[in-house]
């Protein structure tokens, strides 16, 4: 090619000119969760928080399968703040129980209260959210102001507010709808701000000329591609509806102290710090993991279904 | 002039990608001497722009050089230090990115960015001396009232006056050498033309290379002297620009020019009217400060015919209302005033029981290969959505329609289990089609149905509407920007410009002897449109 | 931009109304005699505690004790505590607290969750990168009450660098610590959006732009990158400035320090309503403003935004 005037034409049997846009289709079919489903398998920190979040929840079901230690009975004033001693892995409480015991039997009231909290916050944040995107203006100005009242308390100290209102009668239920009342509004704002994006694509507008009604559109094609990052949300939401329930019990607003809980089992042992500070850690260390758990979890699910975080790793 | 100005051997750029690594670019070589403009053609993913980015080493992500050697005004490129590359970037070598939109940085002002590029060119400089010389570049480069514009942010330019910006940054050290990369493909084609036309003649007066990257083989040969045609990475022709369009050796890129000429084609004329629209206007109102709104008219009085089993194109440039036009005819917009009448039926007296009949007869097809089809249904759902929605058939027969669509629009049965995101562009827009059709619809309106698409899927695509009329007698509304499209489709054409027609005939009357400058100005603002 | 305000301003009158009402009505709904409280073991003198029940509005129905109350609000009335002592002396006495507090966390979260977000952002994939991500995976995942206390044994009770517990000055440095605490999360959050933030600005084109144009890789991250993923990190930190400054109710009450949010928790358990309510006002005044601000501070950061239009 040195020559200015050079015709130069590449070796054809070398660069054949396949068929025009031929169709060539993968093995399996893919689509955003099928994509994310092989991606999250590929991730150890899924393997990680599942295996954590299995055995949790077997641990909330099945407590005898992990010790034969009563958490209540048998406690031993002799025993108050106690090391370890055989049987007794971690120790005693300062009313001598035994807190390994306690920890297992406490794990069910941790998950059920997240359980419940997420069932709540996600009800009513799929509600609020997709009626205020998909219906916008008059709809969307109240369900959004509605949101934005429970939003700007902070939660934790609405929930204090609402424990002492039912300061008889408190249990996982209420403690869970304190919470959870609260909680909604974020769940909701993530949910209509992917509607509102979602709303505009093109195939929304096709569905509409082809004569599709406005909910049957919502509940085909805007949901399915809005609710993706509300899984996530979900998901770390238990992680933080766990905790703060331990912060409630904590406060001293929580479950009642003859409810097995990590909350309340820390919340006891904050006076004991400076001499026995093992019976504030162990609980404190079941509770984080736990949340722990669900946090990666929920992080390794987000990051699988945005495609734009499986570019950036 | 015995050695060239940028000398590119046996070059090789790979992508790292789950199965290893990906070659973009291979084998490519070419020569470009002191004061030459070259072209690089091809279609997107054909590697033209790796190349462009690989002579000044800014490959996007984690691609890298794998082999081969750059040697630009006696200085080998490739492992070069990043400190010699500085050097070179900007100074010896200057870069027109291809979107206006996203290469200028929203957060500092237009002057800032200028000044920046000056004071790394020109270390000697005191601020004073940069700020002028950067008004003297953003003049050059064609914006006059540049003293007064250097405070404002690049959201507050329009698209061409940021590319202007871009061309001034490009050129603001005088350096040997430019690489455009599609500097015009996002703007309309008269500022496409004006801005071209501009960036020729600096260019020319300061003796300056160019490669020009560009998937429009007319624009390529209109610009420069020689051609370089990429595919797949590979360099497939290369040479001087008129002998590679009219003498093409390469089957490629003789597909290439071939889909630039329009086929004989058969006209129709239709008789019977399918659709009638009269004095339809649209005004928006624009939330301004506080609570005011100010009105604005995106379609004036506008009144159209389209001819049963004809093509009626409507072309206009961006914001000249067209696509509004084609939302109201579907119903999906209101008119502010006038009236639209499908068969003779008037839209807006509808009641919304008739407005669902009428959809089974108008079907659209849209712009946007990747937004039009739901990600999270498969195609066989999609392309049935009509059908379901206006319980036609059981679920047996509807299998069969499905077939049948597959079938007309040359797809194969086995992707009906399949997503979109496995299809490519142009098959997509087929599936679109198809579920278009699957109504039996009289009419369909095609929203800029295949300007997203790549030359030769772009034909094979309007080649496929234009057999699917013959079969099916259909309507179409073919909406567009690109006339040399319209050249290929249309029976009849409507001009829009700022919410008005202002030219409305027979295609061949429209192309042979249009009446209004503004129709002139567009026809003549194809690129190489003269050539071909 | 004042249509954009007033736009707002009238968007929050509703929200406004809405939580004073809401908090109000579930202070009202609480159990047990607030009057019959105060007089404790001694038992209740019936004229007195109807005397007090007038005075504090007790024996109107609650939405005309709910308009009282905001109608003093807005009069610089925020009413008289239980024990006497006018609500607004105590929000004055325990306001400036919380807000050394929440710039001290604020400062700790800009400087040290910046910083690594930056490194780890910049660094996308290399250990420091994944270290810092599981360690603010672990931070985020930790209670704070736990944060509080090992940092408070570590520090205090171990090390004795730092006094457990806050004196009744709770001046800049005894508040390090109790900031410190009050930070953790904060940072967490803010070294995976600056990393994201980082990642990608650093994609974007302009940025390959700014290197065509012969700039220095050391000015590109300065000017360019860093430049730009600040804007949602600081729109985060001054939202978050304004829910620390309602008030770290676990944080102030494991320090011992005097501010609004410990004062507000111990109100709530007493039954309190009056102070209850004064500060919740206030708080979602304080907040609403906050929130406002950020708007009005993202728009002066991003000159794509403006809010005249």
């Amino acid at each position: 090619m040195t020559n200015k005037d050079f015709h130069f034409v590449a070796d054809i049997d070398k660069t054949q000119v396949a068929e025009i846009d031929a169709v060539r289709i993968s093995d399996k079919p893919t689509n955003l969760y099928l994509d994310a489903w092989r991606d999250l398998r590929k991730r150890p920190m899924f393997y990680i928080a599942g295996l954590l979040i299995l055995l949790v929840t077997t641990v909330a079901f099945f407590p005898d399968l992990f010790t034969q230690t009563p958490p209540n009975d048998n406690c031993l004033l002799a025993n108050s703040n106690g090391a370890p001693t055989a049987g007794h892995p971690l120790g005693f409480t300062r009313q001598g129980c035994d807190i390994y015991s306690r920890i297992v039997h406490g794990t069910s009231t941790s998950l059920s209260v997240g359980l419940i909290v997420i069932v709540l916050t996600t009800l009513l944040g799929i509600i609020f959210g997709s009626l205020a995107g998909f219906y916008g203006k008059w709809v969307d100005a109240i369900l959004s102001r509605a949101g934005d009242i429970f939003f700007s308390i902070p939660y934790i100290l609405a929930a204090v507010v609402i424990m002492s209102v039912f300061s008889d009668f408190r249990n996982v239920w209420v403690i869970s709808a304190a919470i959870g009342i609260f909680a909604w509004p974020s769940t909701a704002r993530v949910l209509r701000g992917e509607i509102l994006r979602v709303k505009q694509s093109d195939y929304v507008m096709a569905s509409t000329a082809i004569g599709v009604s406005r909910f049957k559109i919502l509940l085909r094609h805007v949901m399915p591609n809005s609710i993706a990052p509300v899984i996530a949300v979900t998901t770390i939401s238990l992680a933080a509806a766990i905790v703060a329930e331990a912060t409630l019990s904590f406060l001293g607003v929580g479950l009642p102290t003859s409810t097995m809980s990590w909350g309340n089992d820390i919340s006891q042992a904050q006076a004991d710090l400076r001499t026995a500070p093992q019976v504030l850690i162990w609980p404190s260390l079941a509770l984080s993991i736990t949340s722990l758990a669900f946090i990666m979890m929920g992080e390794a699910i987000r990051d699988a279904l945005d495609p734009k975080a499986r570019a950036q790793r | 002039m015995s050695t060239p100005l940028l000398s590119i051997r046996d070059l090789a750029v790979e992508f790292p990608n789950s199965q290893g690594t990906v070659r973009a670019v291979d084998n490519v070589n070419l020569d470009l001497w002191e004061g030459e403009t070259l072209a690089i053609v091809g279609e997107s993913g054909s590697g033209k722009s790796t190349t462009a980015h690989a002579i000044i080493n800014l490959l996007p992500g984690a691609g890298k050089i794998a082999g081969g050697s750059i040697v630009f005004d006696g200085k080998e490129l490739v492992g070069a230090s990043e400190s010699e590359l500085e050097a070179v970037r900007g100074s010896q070598i200057g870069f027109v990115p291809q979107d206006p939109m996203s290469n200028l940085n929203p957060v500092w002002s237009i002057g800032f960015q200028v000044e920046e590029a000056i004071a790394a060119n020109n270390p000697g400089l005191d601020k004073k001396a940069v700020r002028a010389e950067a008004i003297a570049v953003l003049q050059k480069a064609g914006l006059a009232d540049a003293d007064k514009r250097m405070k404002q942010y690049p959201h507050q330019f329009s698209g061409g006056m940021r590319q202007r910006v871009l061309i001034g940054i490009g050129l603001s050290a005088n350096p040997k050498l430019l690489i455009a990369d599609e500097p015009t493909s996002a703007l309309d084609v008269t500022v496409q033309r004006t801005i071209l036309d501009h960036l020729a003649t600096l260019t020319k007066a300061s003796k300056t290379s160019v490669i020009l990257i560009t998937h429009d083989l007319g624009l390529a040969a209109e610009r420069a002297e020689k051609i370089v045609v990429m595919y797949r990475g590979k360099v497939v022709e290369a040479g001087p620009s008129l002998e590679v369009l009219k003498n093409p050796k390469h089957p490629y890129t003789q597909k290439l020019v071939a889909a630039r000429k329009a086929a004989p084609r058969k006209e129709h004329m239709g008789t019977d009217v399918a659709v009638s629209i009269s004095n339809i206007s649209k005004v928006y109102q624009i939330k301004g400060s506080g609570f005011k709104s100010t009105p604005f008219t995106a379609v004036d009085n506008v009144s159209l015919e389209i001819k049963r089993g004809t093509t009626l194109a409507l072309v206009g440039e961006s914001g000249s209302g067209k696509s509004t036009v084609a939302k109201m005819l579907l119903g999906l917009e209101k008119p502010t005033s006038g009236e639209i009448k499908v068969d003779g039926k008037n839209i807006a007296g509808m009641n919304s029981r008739e407005l669902f009949d009428l959809r089974r007869h108008m079907q659209p097809v849209f712009q946007d290969p990747y937004g039009s089809l739901d990600p999270l249904q498969n195609i066989a759902n999609t392309i049935a959505e009509p059908l379901v929605t206006h319980k036609v058939g059981t679920r047996k027969e509807r299998e069969a329609r499905v077939r049948e669509l597959l079938d007309q629009v040359s797809l194969p049965w086995a992707i009906s289990s399949r997503y979109p995101s496995e299809l490519s562009g142009g098959q997509r827009q087929r599936v679109a089609i198809a579920r278009a059709l699957a109504l039996n619809p009289e009419l369909v309106v095609l929203d800029e149905a295949v300007s997203a698409l790549d030359v030769l899927v772009q034909a094979q695509v309007l080649e496929l509407l234009a057999r699917l009329q013959d079969e099916l007698k259909l309507t179409y509304l073919f909406i567009t920007h690109d006339l040399s499209v319209v050249k290929i489709i249309a029976d009849r054409v409507a001009v829009m410009n700022k919410g008005q027609i202002v030219e409305f005939g027979s295609t061949k009357d429209i192309f042979s002897k249009p009446q209004q400058e503004y129709t002139r100005n567009l026809l003549d603002a194809i690129p190489g449109a003269k050539l071909l | 931009m004042t249509g954009y305000i007033i736009r707002r301003v009238l968007q929050a009158l509703p929200v406004f109304f809405g939580t004073t009402l809401l908090i109000y009505f579930m202070v009202f709904a609480m159990p047990g005699d607030p009057i019959v409280a105060l007089f404790g073991d001694k038992g209740v003198n019936p004229a007195i505690a109807d005397q007090l029940r007038a005075q504090y509005h007790l024996d109107q129905p609650f939405i005309v004790q709910y308009l009282i109350y905001i109608g003093g609000i807005f009069q610089g009335d925020f009413g008289t505590s239980f024990s006497g002592q006018p609500v607004g002396q105590i929000l004055a006495s325990t306001f400036p607290v919380t807000l050394r507090l929440a710039l001290i966390a604020v400062v700790i979260e800009m400087i040290v969750g910046v910083a690594i977000g930056l490194v780890a952002g910049l660094r996308k994939g290399k250990w420091f990168d994944n270290s810092s991500l599981v360690v603010s995976l672990i931070l985020i995942s930790t209670p704070v009450f736990v944060i509080a206390f090992v940092s408070q044994f570590f520090f205090a009770i171990k090390l004795d660098w730092a006094r457990a517990t806050v004196s009744g000055e709770a001046n800049f440095p005894e508040l390090i610590l109790p900031g410190m605490v009050l930070a953790t999360l904060g940072v967490a959050y803010i070294i995976r959006l600056t990393r994201s933030s980082v990642i990608e600005t650093a994609s974007q084109d302009f940025v390959r732009t700014a290197y065509s144009k012969g700039l220095s890789k050391s000015r590109v991250t300065r000017v360019h990158i860093l430049r730009n993923s600040m804007i949602p990190v600081v729109t985060y930190v001054s939202i978050d400035f304004g829910i620390l400054l309602v008030g770290a109710t676990v944080t102030e009450g494991i320090f011992n320090v005097p501010g609004v949010g410990r004062t507000l928790y111990q109100a709530i358990i007493r039954g309190e309503g009056p102070t209850v309510v004064s500060f919740v006002t206030v708080m979602v005044l304080l907040y609403l403003a906050v929130n406002l601000l950020t708007d009005l501070l993202y728009a002066a950061l991003d000159p794509r935004i403006r809010y005249d239009k």
